[in-house]
């Protein structure tokens, strides 16, 4: 099962992406009443091992290489492709998705499908394996360097723009007592820092701290503001909330002091460790807090390229 | 020693991100506090633990811990799960105790 799914971006692909996306839409084709001899002349020029039959456009029948090597072996060069070549044909059709193909070429193993058209049954393409890798490898590289370009664009969004003092700022709104998606904005404050350029070491820190500010929040307030100030050379994260305020900040900051109710404790929130992290991972930190009014909660991480 | 190495000999269950498990674990933590495991886990640490809600996702994602292995065979909830699948964090379940996990754990060479 794990090795199933090693590879899911593939898998996502060959479900994304159709059989006509990557087929080959010129297709040589034969008539069937070539001979085997001329059939030669086809697959040498072409650089082909096997192509369609087609009569009047439709589909009738495939040949390869291998019925060709058949026909040298017993003598038969002259005989008509009609006579040789295999009437059942297994095809795609053009609107399936990927997926449908890699599994007929697990199935039956043969090197081509014809790929023909779910209306009309008319022959619009031919898809090897080759094709298939061809083609994925190609929306994979489309989609790298659209990834590329959105990294590039965030990373140097500093040396991009061009003012005296540029401050970029994120707010994440938190709710209260939501344990679910407690978490995320610091997540994604993480993400979007990484994204930036800030150094992994760095982005972890605010990170640390925007975690335990938001917990902060959900588990104590009736909900608030996480905000992150980024300029070249400090992160500003901030936690405001409207109440209920912390009684003695002295007294909140020893590890272990915690007022959190039993069940918060149960879910592992509320340990008396929260504001003793952010001291340990900001270079500066600030709480002015007024019971019944609030709390605003500042850290400063300091952006230092060389760590 | 490879994540997936760990699964087959603890035999732990996995039940999410099971793409994700060729990956080095260099260490590993026990804890129940989130707090805690914020503070002092280190990137590239196991999380056993018996916290089964969704922000362990979020504290796994956040410390760069390659996955949480869940004690006494609890019951871990969907929408963890389904965070855990989304951000990638393997989340195994084992039927044994912290404390005889981590001490398997340990005798495989993690620690």
């Amino acid at each position: 099962m794990t090795e199933d799914k090693k590879y899911t971006k593939i898998q996502e692909l060959t479900y994304e992406l159709r059989v006509e996306d990557v087929m080959i839409k010129k297709v040589i084709t034969v008539s069937p009443k070539e001979t085997i001899y001329s059939l030669r002349e086809v697959l040498r020029k072409n650089r082909i091992s096997g192509t369609p039959v087609v009569e009047k456009g439709k589909l009738i029948g495939l040949i390869s290489i291998e019925d060709f090597i058949k026909c040298l072996a017993e003598g038969e060069m002259y005989a008509i492709v009609a006579e040789k070549m295999i009437n059942k044909v297994k095809v795609l059709f053009a609107d399936e998705p990927l997926v449908h193909a890699v599994e007929k070429f697990d199935k039956y193993g043969f090197g081509r499908f014809p790929v023909i058209n779910r209306g009309d049954g008319k022959l619009v393409g031919i898809i090897t394996k080759g094709d298939i890798i061809k083609g994925i490898l190609n929306k994979l590289v489309i989609d790298y360097h659209e990834e590329e370009i959105r990294r590039y664009r965030a990373s140097h969004i500093f040396e991009d723009i061009v003012s005296d003092r540029t401050t970029l700022s994120f707010q994440y709104d938190i709710k209260s007592n939501d344990f679910d998606n407690a978490g995320e904005s610091a997540t994604k404050l993480k993400k979007t820092l990484r994204r930036l350029g800030i150094p992994p070491d760095i982005a972890r820190r605010a990170a640390i701290t925007a975690y335990e500010a938001e917990m902060n929040i959900v588990v104590f307030t009736d909900g608030g503001k996480l905000r992150a100030s980024v300029r070249p050379d400090q992160i500003l994260v901030e936690a405001v909330d409207s109440g209920p305020g912390i009684y003695d900040i002295n007294q909140a900051m020893q590890p272990g002091f915690s007022t959190a109710p039993e069940w918060v404790r149960e879910l592992g929130f509320g340990a008396g460790m929260g504001l003793l992290n952010i001291k340990n991972c900001a270079d500066k930190m600030d709480i002015k807090s007024k019971i019944g009014k609030g709390t605003h909660l500042k850290a400063i991480i300091e952006i230092n390229y060389e760590t | 020693m490879k994540l997936k190495e760990i699964i087959k000999e603890l035999n732990l269950k996995v039940l999410s991100a099971t793409g994700n498990l060729d990956v080095e674990v260099n260490g590993g933590y026990v804890s129940d506090l989130m707090s805690d495991v914020m503070a002092n886990s280190k990137k590239g640490d196991i999380w056993v633990t018996l916290q089964t809600h969704q922000n362990t996702v979020a504290v796994a994602v956040l410390k760069e811990l390659v996955g949480i292995i869940v004690i006494g065979g609890r019951i871990v909830e969907e929408g963890t799960l389904k965070k855990a699948e989304k951000e990638n964090v393997p989340i195994m379940v084992t039927e044994l105790s912290a404390f005889e996990i981590v001490g398997r754990l340990y005798r495989s060479g993690i620690g």
